[in-house]
């Protein structure tokens, strides 16, 4: 294949681990929150768009993208926490119909109230001087510095949190939660509490993810829902419930989908007229993901690394 | 009128003891008083996208168009505002309501294509006008043609081939070409190579609503092309622009101005400095239509206008000028006003084709940073002139 150097392999994977990553902060909130909780929670991606919202706006008033970031992971932290203690608390006990009915009704709210408190036009954001610019890889192609630095806050995002799951009070409690809810509670835990801290805390992942993709993406109502659809998909890959499930289905599906996207039209059009192989590739690519699900669910139907087994 | 024969009808409805008789006749006394009110007023129904993802362009085209109504100031002019919230299923359902309940004389405010698909056919069916101040599908320039539907923005295809023309005087040999995977993303490339009329680099089409765009970046990297053709509208061509400007890829980079609107580039922020666009409008341009107009949008919405605002500027004017001579409801003599188009368009010179859409001249402008230290157009100079779509043919009017 021509058009298919080993710089432009070496750039397209770096590309992967980098949707990887930005999938990975996602996905571990919603898996986390399920896991623990047994909640499936639709307007994640709402809190994804709170955090590119208010990075955006604190960095146009500060002048700081830094700032901006923290503003970011706080506000969507605590847009969390107050969600938790209005809405969520209250459908626990429920079935997940009425959890999904009662969340997507939150979608609706947050979108609405973002564009009546902003307008409907897409809001400026750019990464900050030092990290703007590309580096050279080897193989002589350049790179972006800004997308290896997202791939570094995902890599200390996933330390960071096998850390506080592992080796910390918070982190066993946690994994109580997930292997007997009842049994926790009658051990004196305080779990409403318990609750809403890892609301909050799958909320400022999702933030943290939404304010880093705001500098390259197009900050504006309804920009979680796509990103949303594929944290599913990784969830269910990864097995729900599971932070290292949610790591590798992340990575998977990011090196999967960015793959298919750079290679399949090239590799069409082998044995295609050029047109006709640009669209279909494109096509096949979209759809790649989702193949992937369905032969990981076919060979194990509670994904890889499913927490309730 | 109508207000007044319904602030007297309500006391009276609640006093008289309503059996099915009494309500029958009020109901019938109330329809000639509508009826009568109708003869002599004018009822424009509005179906645009004012929510959800490119409601900017919908909030343009519905200010650009309130701005001449206003301006005009005629007190038998009633216009009714409705949100599609860029569904074809609602769009069609107040197409509906207008047309029967309301009983609109002309509809308007459509701005995407597949929306306008299941729109107009059916309304100017009904006998009713429809302008159209943004979507040009190709099907309703050629076969689907209709005597009581007017384009008055362009057909789809105008801005992409004029750029396509415009890179060829420039002397590109080998632009690679990108849209989403979609029927307006295919027409755009298709239109463009029509004018370009030589052999591209390649052709990347991308996923519609993607945002991430590492993937293509790569490929445009490594391909040999000497410029960049682009079609992403909305959000996806903000996404595109800022993840392009930190690549390291140093291309030219072309686009129909549906990616490099005053708002949108706005968001972009530097990353869009140096795109050349085409647009069939440009706010700088010199005349004095727009000049009036210009200074009128931004005394009132506090912005600059982007070429959807001038769109529902100029399709109010038109049918401001068209009812200076005729009535909707003498369809025959209304259409011929339309036809002429006899206003003094933002755009300089502006006529109708045989198939009802613009023979117009196509701009190119530059994206330059403005007074403000932000990204503005800037026109350049004209790419084609009197530009008109390769449908005509096939509409037999």
């Amino acid at each position: 294949m021509p058009d298919v150097s080993v710089s432009l392999l070496i750039e397209q994977l770096i590309n992967g681990l980098q949707l990887g990553t930005m999938l990975f902060l996602m996905a571990s909130g919603l898996t986390l929150v399920f896991g623990v909780m047994g909640l499936i929670n639709l307007a994640h991606g709402s809190f994804y768009m709170v955090g590119a919202y208010v990075t955006a706006l604190v960095t146009a008033a500060t002048g700081s993208f830094l700032l901006g970031l923290g503003a970011g992971v706080l506000a969507a932290a605590a847009a969390g926490a107050i969600v938790e203690l209005v809405v969520i608390r209250r459908l626990y006990r429920r079935q997940h119909l009425d959890q999904v009915l009662a969340t997507f009704a939150l979608i609706l709210v947050f979108s609405e109230g973002t564009r009546w408190l902003f307008g409907s036009s897409p809001l400026w954001l750019s990464p900050p001087e030092a990290l703007s610019g590309s580096v050279a890889l080897p193989g002589g192609s350049r790179y972006p510095v800004y997308r290896l630095m997202i791939i570094a806050v995902g890599v200390g995002v996933a330390a960071a949190l096998y850390l506080l799951i592992a080796h910390t009070r918070l982190g066993m409690r946690i994994r109580a939660g997930e292997s007997d809810r009842e049994m926790i509670g009658a051990l004196g835990v305080n779990i409403q509490r318990l609750y809403t801290l890892v609301f909050a805390l799958g909320a400022a992942l999702a933030g943290l993810a939404g304010s880093l993709v705001g500098a390259l993406q197009s900050v504006q109502v309804g920009m979680g829902e796509p990103v949303l659809i594929l944290a599913f998909v990784v969830i269910v890959i990864g097995g729900i419930g599971s932070i290292k499930g949610a790591l590798l289905g992340a990575l998977l599906v990011g090196l999967v989908d960015t793959l298919g996207r750079a290679l399949l039209p090239a590799l069409l059009a082998q044995f295609m007229p050029p047109a006709d192989a640009a669209g279909t590739g494109t096509a096949l690519a979209a759809m790649l993901i989702y193949l992937l699900m369905a032969v990981i669910l076919a060979v194990k139907p509670t994904g890889l690394f499913a927490a309730h087994d | 009128m109508t207000d007044d024969a319904d602030a007297l009808a309500t006391p009276m409805l609640k006093e008289i003891a309503m059996t099915p008789w009494t309500r029958a006749g009020l109901g019938l006394v109330m329809m000639t008083t509508v009826a009568t009110a109708q003869a002599e007023d004018v009822r424009i129904g509005m179906i645009t996208t004012l929510s959800g993802g490119g409601s900017h362009l919908g909030v343009d085209v519905r200010d650009g168009f309130m701005l001449a109504i206003d301006r005009a100031g005629r007190e038998d002019l009633e216009v009714l505002v409705q949100d599609d919230a860029r569904r074809p299923d609602l769009a069609r359902s107040l197409a509906n309501e207008f047309v029967q309940r309301d009983e609109v004389d002309i509809l308007t405010g459509i701005i995407w294509s597949n929306l306008a698909m299941a729109v107009v056919p059916s309304v100017v069916r009904q006998g009713t006008f429809y302008l159209s101040p943004n979507a040009g599908p190709s099907a309703l320039a050629g076969k689907l043609c209709h005597p009581n539907y007017f384009n008055v923005a362009y057909q789809n295809d105008n801005l992409h081939g004029a750029m396509g023309a415009y890179m060829r005087e420039q002397g590109f040999q080998a632009p690679l070409l990108m849209a989403p995977n979609y029927p307006a993303g295919t027409d755009a490339l298709a239109g463009f190579k029509h004018l370009f009329e030589g052999e591209v680099a390649d052709e990347i089409y991308t996923q519609l609503g993607q945002t991430d765009y590492a993937a293509e970046i790569a490929r445009i990297r490594a391909s040999e092309a000497d410029s960049l053709f682009f079609f992403l509208p909305g959000g996806m061509g903000i996404s595109f622009m800022k993840q392009w400007e930190n690549s390291g890829v140093d291309l030219p980079v072309f686009g129909a101005a549906f990616s490099f609107d005053e708002t949108i580039i706005q968001a972009v922020g530097s990353a869009a400095i140096g795109a050349m666009n085409t647009a069939q409008w440009a706010y700088d341009l010199d005349n004095a239509a727009n000049r009036t107009f210009v200074e009128a949008f931004r005394e009132t919405h506090e912005r600059t206008p982007t070429l959807y605002a001038a769109q529902g500027y100029d399709t109010a004017r038109l049918i401001l000028s068209a009812l200076e001579t005729a009535h909707p409801s003498d369809q025959a003599a209304f259409r011929e006003a339309l036809r002429e188009a006899d206003f003094a368009s933002v755009r300089g010179e502006f006529r109708f084709n045989t198939n009802q859409h613009p023979i117009q001249d196509i701009y190119v402008r530059e994206v330059v940073e403005g007074a403000d230290g932000q990204p503005t157009n800037r026109l350049v100079g004209v790419a084609v002139e009197d530009i008109q779509d390769v449908y005509a043919e096939q509409c037999r009017l």
